[in-house]
C-alpha cells in the first residue's frame, strides 16, 4: 500500500488526513495522479495545478519519481509559513 | 539550531544560542515574522500553522546547512511555531552570525525567502467572514 497524506485545504477539500491505496509495482507519478483523481473526485482539479506539489518520502517529486509498495506520498497546497 | 514548536519563543535566548556558536562572531542578524492583525482589509481574529511533522523540519534543516555552505557565515537557527497563532505573536524567527554584518544580512534574506517557498507548512486565517488557508507568498 502506498500512505497518501493531504494537508491544509486540500485536507478539508478531500476530507481526510490519510489514505492507503493500492499501487501496482512500481508507476510513474503520472500514473498515481491518475489513480489518485479517480479515487478522489473531490480534490482532481487540483492534483494537476503546477501550484500543487507532491512529495514522496518527505522529498519534492519530479516527473521522473516512481512511486512503489510502502512509499508515503503526500499532496502538498502552496506554502504559506513565515 | 532549527526547532518548529507550538509555544512561543524567546528572541534574546535564540540570538544567545546561535552566538555560542563561536567568538569570531562580529555581526548577528534576525528576522522575526510576526503575525499582523489585518488581510486584505479584514480583520484577523487568529492565524492557525500546520506543517508536514518531519519533512518541514528537514527541509529547515536543509536550508540552514545550505545557508553554512553557501554564505560566509558562521551559523543560522531558525524556529518556526504552528498552531493557534494570536495577532501580534510571534511566528518565526531566523538568526544569522557571521564575522561581518553583510554576509549575516544576506544570509537571513535568503533564509526566510527559501522556507516561503520549500518548506511544508500552511497558515489559514480566520477572519469575521470566515476561515481560508493562505495561498500567496507575500
Amino acid at each position: 500500500m502506498v500512505k497518501v497524506k493531504f494537508f491544509a485545504m486540500l485536507k478539508i477539500k478531500a476530507g481526510r488526513e490519510e489514505a492507503n491505496l493500492a499501487a501496482p509495482g512500481s508507476i510513474s507519478l503520472e500514473k498515481f495522479k491518475d489513480i489518485l483523481k479517480k479515487d478522489f473526485p473531490g480534490i482532481a482539479e487540483f492534483i494537476d495545478r503546477k501550484s500543487v506539489m507532491i512529495s514522496v518520502n518527505q522529498e519534492f517529486a519530479t516527473k521522473d519519481t516512481m512511486i512503489k509498495d510502502g512509499d508515503e506520498v503526500a499532496l502538498l497546497p502552496p506554502f504559506s509559513g513565515g | 539550531m532549527v526547532r518548529i514548536q507550538k509555544q512561543d519563543f524567546s528572541v534574546t535566548e535564540e540570538i544567545e544560542r546561535v552566538k555560542r556558536a563561536s567568538k569570531s562572531i562580529g555581526g548577528v542578524v534576525a528576522f522575526l515574522g510576526t503575525a499582523r492583525d489585518i488581510s486584505k482589509g479584514e480583520e484577523i481574529v487568529k492565524l492557525d500553522f500546520e506543517h508536514y511533522p518531519g519533512m518541514a523540519e528537514k527541509k529547515l534543516q536543509e536550508i540552514r546547512e545550505r545557508a553554512l555552505t553557501n554564505f560566509n557565515i558562521i551559523e543560522m537557527g531558525i524556529v518556526h511555531r504552528i498552531g493557534k497563532i494570536d495577532s501580534g505573536d510571534n511566528i518565526v524567527l531566523i538568526v544569522t552570525a557571521a564575522q561581518h554584518r553583510n554576509d549575516a544580512f544576506m544570509a537571513c534574506e535568503w533564509a526566510i525567502a527559501e522556507l516561503k517557498r520549500i518548506a511544508p507548512i500552511w497558515k489559514k486565517e480566520t477572519t469575521r467572514k470566515g476561515e481560508v488557508w493562505v495561498e500567496e507568498h507575500p
